[in-house]
Order: C-alpha cells, then sequence, then structure tokens
C-alpha cells in the first residue's frame, strides 16, 4: 500500500526535524525519513553555538544578515519547543568572548572588531584584564578579547530530542533506519511524486524537502544537474565533563583556533577543525591535539577536565559557505542543506521558510536569495560516500 | 611580459598562488581567475585527492596546473611519503617541497628539507623547495637537483614582507635555477620589490587569502608582479645625491 503525504522530508538532522515541526503545526501530514537515529548526521557533533557576530568576516555581508535573522528567531523557537515536547534545549544567552591568545591575534581580532563596528554589530573591544575579570579562567596571556554580548548556545541533543518528541506528539510520522533507496519522477522527470525507501515502500508526497546534509546530492533519482554543489566538510569535536569542578569559563569562548562551550550541567564542548576530506570521518591525534592545545592556550582549567569523547562529523559545505534552502528545478522538490557550521544556528528560520514554501508561500527575506538556482548549472560538487 | 621556465615548463604568469586561508571556495576561484596565475600549490596532508567538488577540482576548474605541496610535514620521511602520494594521486612529479622545523614560526628545517630534496630529486620528482633565505643552503638544493629554489621573504602567514633583501640578492646572484619568493609577502610592492630585486616569480597565498577583499588583492598582485618585471627589465635610474632636472639645458633657445 502506497502512503502519501503532504511533505516527505529525507533527513532527521535539525533542519530537516525543525522543516518537519513547522510544516505539521501548519496542518500538513508529515513523514522524516532518516537512515541511521536522528541527529546522528551534523547535528550530532554540532556544539550549537549561536553565534553570528562573532562568526562575522570580510565580504560576507549577506551571510552576516541571515546569521543575525537565525538569531533572533532561537529564543520564541527554544521556548516553544521547550512547552511543546517538555524537553531542555539547553538555549542559554550566555555572551560570547573572542580571545586572543597572543599579540598577532590581537591584531586579527582588532581588524574584526572594526568590521563589526562599521556593520553595527554588538560587540566590544575588552584589554586583557577587562576580559578576566568577566572570565577569570582565563589565562593571564591573553592580551584582549572581543565581548558580544547577544549569542549563546544551545545543546543539539536537547534540540534533536525535542524536535523528535514534539513532531510525534502532534502527529508527525518518523522512520528512522529506513534509506531512501530512489526519488520517483512523473511527467518525464518534471515532477518529483514520491520515493521508493530502502524497505521496499512506496511513499508519495506533494513535496519532498531534501535536508540530508552532506549526503543530500547523493540521492538515487535526481536528474542530472538538479543537485546543487554540496560537498561534506570534516569537522572534529571534543567532548569533556567538569565533574565537580568549576567550568572552564561561564560565556561561549572562541579563538582565531577553537571555541569552548561550557554547559551550566558540567558538560564542556570543545571545536572544531574544519577539513577538506571528503567524507572520511576518522578522528586524527592531531585533530585531538590541535583543538586541546588551542583550549588550553587560553583556558588552562581545561587540563583538569573528564575526556570524554572525540567525534568528527560532516557539515554539508557549498562553494559561497551559503546554505541552499528554495525550490528545486523539479516540481515538488524543495532543498534544504549546505547550511556548513550554521545548521544549529538557521534551523529555526530555515524551517520557517520550507514551511512558507510547501504551502505555496514565499520564505522570509533573509532566505528569499539562498536557492539552488544561484549556482551555475553544473554541480561541482555532490559526491556519494 | 617575458615568458619564463620551470623544469623546461614555459608559464606566462610569473604569480605562483597558495590555496589555503581562503574564507569559500568561491572566494578561492574568483582569488585564482583575478590573479592570473598558472599554478596554484595544493596542501596534500589538508585534502584528500578523491574528494570532489573540493579545492582540488576548484583549481583545475580554473585550468591552473595543480602543484601539490608538503606543508604539515616535520619530518624528511614524512615530506617524501607525502609527495609520493601526490604523485600518485595527481600524476604529476612536481613537487613544492616543504619541510618545518618549527610550529610558531613555520620555518623550514635546513637539513631534513636537503635530505628530503636529495630524495625526491633521486626518484625523478621536480622539485620545488620552500627554503630560508641561506645563500649556502639555496646553492646546496641547487646542487641536489633542484628545478628552482623558493627563499621565504618572512615567515609564512607574517606580511613582513622581505626581511633580509641582502641575503635574497646573495641566492639571486648565484642561482642558475629559478629563484621564486615563497612567503613572507604581506601586500602589492612587497611583490614589486622583489621582482625589481630579480626574482623569478612569487608565491604567495595569505596575502591574497586573508586580505578584506581577497579579489582585488589577487588583481594587485598580479599588476604589482607585472610592474617590477617591467621595472626591472626597463632598468632603473642610478640614485643620486643631488637632483637632476628631468629638462636638459642644452640645446634651449637662447633668449639673451
Amino acid at each position: 500500500m502506497t502512503k502519501s503525504y503532504d511533505v516527505v522530508v529525507v533527513g532527521g538532522g535539525v533542519v530537516g526535524l525543525a522543516a518537519a515541526w513547522r510544516a505539521r503545526r501548519r496542518g500538513l501530514s508529515v513523514l522524516v525519513v532518516e537512515r541511521g537515529r536522528v541527529g546522528d548526521g551534523a547535528s550530532g557533533v554540532a556544539a550549537g553555538m549561536l553565534a553570528p557576530v562573532t562568526e562575522a568576516d570580510f565580504g560576507e555581508d549577506r551571510a552576516i544578515a541571515l546569521n543575525l535573522a537565525g538569531l533572533e528567531r532561537w529564543p520564541a523557537f527554544a521556548a516553544e519547543l521547550s512547552e511543546r515536547s517538555g524537553v531542555d534545549t539547553g538555549y542559554r544567552r550566555s555572551g560570547a568572548l573572542v580571545v586572543a591568545a597572543d599579540r598577532d591575534d590581537a591584531e586579527v581580532l582588532r581588524r574584526v572588531a572594526g568590521l563589526q563596528r562599521s556593520l553595527g554589530l554588538e560587540a566590544s573591544w575588552l584589554t586583557g584584564r577587562e576580559a578576566r575579570r568577566l572570565e577569570p579562567g582565563l589565562s593571564p596571556r591573553v592580551p584582549g578579547a572581543l565581548e558580544a554580548p547577544a549569542e549563546g548556545y544551545v545543546d543539539p541533543p536537547g534540540v534533536v530530542a525535542g524536535l523528535r518528541a514534539a513532531l510525534l506528539a502532534e502527529g508527525g510520522e518518523l522512520r528512522e533506519q529506513t534509506t531512501v533507496e530512489r526519488l520517483e519522477l512523473a511527467d518525464g522527470g518534471a515532477h518529483l511524486e514520491g520515493m521508493v525507501l530502502g524497505d521496499g515502500a512506496s511513499v508519495r508526497a506533494e513535496h519532498v524537502v531534501l535536508a540530508a546534509g552532506a549526503w543530500s546530492g547523493g540521492l538515487a533519482g535526481l536528474p542530472p544537474g538538479e543537485a546543487p554543489p554540496i560537498r561534506p566538510v570534516k569537522g572534529q569535536i571534543l567532548s569533556l565533563r567538569a565533574g565537580d569542578r568549576s567550568l572552564p569559563a561561564e560565556r561561549l569562548i572562541r579563538t582565531l583556533r577553537c571555541y569552548v562551550v561550557s554547559r551550566t550541567d558540567g558538560r564542556v564542548v570543545i571545536g572544531a577543525t574544519t577539513e577538506e576530506r571528503g567524507f572520511d570521518v576518522r578522528v586524527t591525534a592531531e585533530g585531538i591535539y590541535r583543538l586541546l592545545e588551542a583550549a588550553r592556550e587560553v583556558l588552562p582549567d581545561v587540563d583538569e577536565l573528564e575526556f570524554v569523547s572525540a567525534r568528527a562529523g560532516l557539515r554539508p559545505g557549498t562553494p559561497d559557505n551559503a546554505p541552499v534552502v528554495g525550490r528545486g528545478e523539479v516540481d515538488g522538490l524543495v532543498w534544504a542543506t549546505g547550511h556548513g557550521r550554521n545548521g544549529v544556528l538557521l534551523a529555526p528560520i530555515t524551517a520557517e521558510a520550507l514551511a512558507a514554501l510547501v504551502c505555496g508561500e514565499e520564505p522570509p527575506e533573509e532566505l528569499a536569495s539562498y536557492g539552488p538556482d544561484r549556482f551555475p548549472a553544473r554541480a561541482v560538487g555532490a559526491g556519494r560516500p | 611580459m617575458a615568458a619564463f621556465e620551470i623544469a623546461g615548463h614555459a608559464f606566462d604568469s610569473r604569480l605562483i598562488i597558495g590555496t589555503g586561508g581562503f574564507r569559500s571556495l568561491e572566494a578561492m576561484a574568483t582569488a585564482i581567475e583575478a590573479s592570473g596565475a598558472e599554478m596554484a600549490t595544493v596542501a596534500m596532508r589538508r585534502v584528500d585527492a578523491s574528494a570532489r567538488g573540493s579545492v582540488l577540482d576548484i583549481v583545475r576548474d580554473s585550468g591552473c596546473i595543480v602543484l601539490p605541496n608538503t606543508a604539515g610535514c616535520f619530518t624528511a620521511r614524512d615530506a617524501v611519503t607525502t609527495a609520493r602520494l601526490a604523485r600518485e594521486a595527481l600524476e604529476t612529479d612536481w613537487v613544492k617541497l616543504e619541510v618545518i622545523g618549527d610550529d610558531r614560526t613555520l620555518l623550514p628545517d635546513a637539513a631534513e628539507l636537503l635530505e628530503a630534496a636529495e630524495t625526491l630529486v633521486d626518484e625523478g620528482f621536480t622539485v620545488l623547495p620552500y627554503t630560508s633565505d641561506d645563500p649556502v643552503l639555496a646553492a646546496r638544493l641547487e646542487d641536489a637537483g633542484c628545478a628552482a629554489v623558493m627563499p621565504l621573504g618572512s615567515p609564512i602567514g607574517s606580511g613582513m614582507g622581505i626581511a633580509n633583501p641582502y641575503n635574497l640578492r646573495l641566492i639571486l646572484e648565484r642561482s642558475r635555477v629559478p629563484v621564486i619568493l615563497d612567503a613572507g609577502i604581506g601586500t602589492a610592492s612587497d611583490a614589486t620589490v622583489a621582482m625589481e630585486l630579480g626574482c623569478a616569480g612569487i608565491l604567495l597565498a595569505s596575502a591574497i587569502s586573508r586580505a578584506e577583499d581577497p579579489g582585488r588583492m589577487a588583481r594587485a598582485m598580479r599588476l604589482a608582479v607585472e610592474a617590477g618585471l617591467l621595472a626591472r627589465e626597463a632598468g632603473r635610474i642610478p640614485r643620486r645625491l643631488y637632483a637632476e632636472a628631468s629638462s636638459p639645458v642644452e640645446g634651449t633657445a637662447d633668449l639673451a
């Protein structure tokens, strides 16, 4: 028997689940297909930073506007999700410090501070002494830091668990451990009809949302040239625990080489490498060493933490570092991938855009120009593992 | 502009671009295009040669020759292994040989570098070694059969320009292979000075990739390299203590 849905979402990460939940809240019938467990992909190795200001870089004004809009959505999104699911998303507006490890770093950060000022972003330069007054755990050798008070973080496993619970509670469907065998097209390939799943079941869908991260371009049945240039960008991340010792810091701490998220429940995350290694997800000695070295350089107390795990995951990257959110060439297909390092940050606004797109409306203005059509027809990426 | 040759291969552009430090692949593609470079170097320790849609594909799509480098290697053995893997993966026997001796300054390890160069030349590689600005080491690398020598101006990514022009001149004086300034360029005038001093070409990455506008800086570097070479070929005037009027007095009308 073939089941029909208004929306089938391929990929059960934060973006896919948030999109499904939002679509369900609008009264649409929804199915999420996830080949592993929800949050197994990039969401499972994300630190959950909400840091658009300290992420700001030259030549990326458009991305900054989008990321700020992403941050703006989080407080209400987190509150609603917690209320509906009863799960704590770990959302916290902790503020962030971008810390210089030495005078060379300080020069680089002062240049960034100039950019932030010119864009009207909420950030200020602190001397080393001022920074250590806020965060006494910082190394006395830190010559200065940038403070961005509006930033913070969520707990991605909490967000995933909350989205899963909320989706199911509201009648959305979820099939984990289920692969997509192939997409099925009709009208000579112009219209997407549905898909055949790995267990042989066939489902029909008015809309298919491709939110399969780095794997989005590799689905069987996609017409040639349909897939935007998505490539895997490897990230390694460390989990540690403070136990009964105090946390290394209260705020989100970043340097030019790493970030440290200290959660109130004692978990500490140090991330993340950015590597161009195809679909490789090996954890390497160098990756662990570099992250620890960078973290303890500014937060010496990191030495005292209990080491829990080191993991590697694949972010979906695009040539311009911006997400792909919009209708595909094929009727009924909607893309939602390419979020790179900003998948968690952009999940609420992406979900809002996708719910609008599958209802025939226009996405929020900040995400309006991020469709797959911005890339030249010849897809560069789209590898398969 | 006159073409120049490395190991019998002629290049019109004397700028070799590094691919490290760009904010996005798109920014890299734009900069490569604007630089006019015909060769781009890629750190083989940091990419998977079989990965699609990544750095190597961007370089190939730009029409550039891929010059694999051994960045991140700290021993001769590691560098030699990396060069061999690159030869296999990219089907080129050219390699930019880098053996780093110190994590903080990223200065070359002279002893390991020479050993790796000898091994690789022996195995038929076209070796372009990144070296310190030591004229003796440069000579030893040339004697070992390297196709060019690539002394630093100052440490990688420092943007400090040519710290010791005197050493660079000594290397240029006696070298019979092309001398390519590699590392230390901060802005366009540094590249021009290097070309005026007599370098055959410039290799740079950070000056472009970490600039506020990499595409614009890439064009600046292209023009700077051309300007330096043209000025050298044109022959600069001698430096003088006193002024010399640019309009001569002889032959002017006698109005007395």
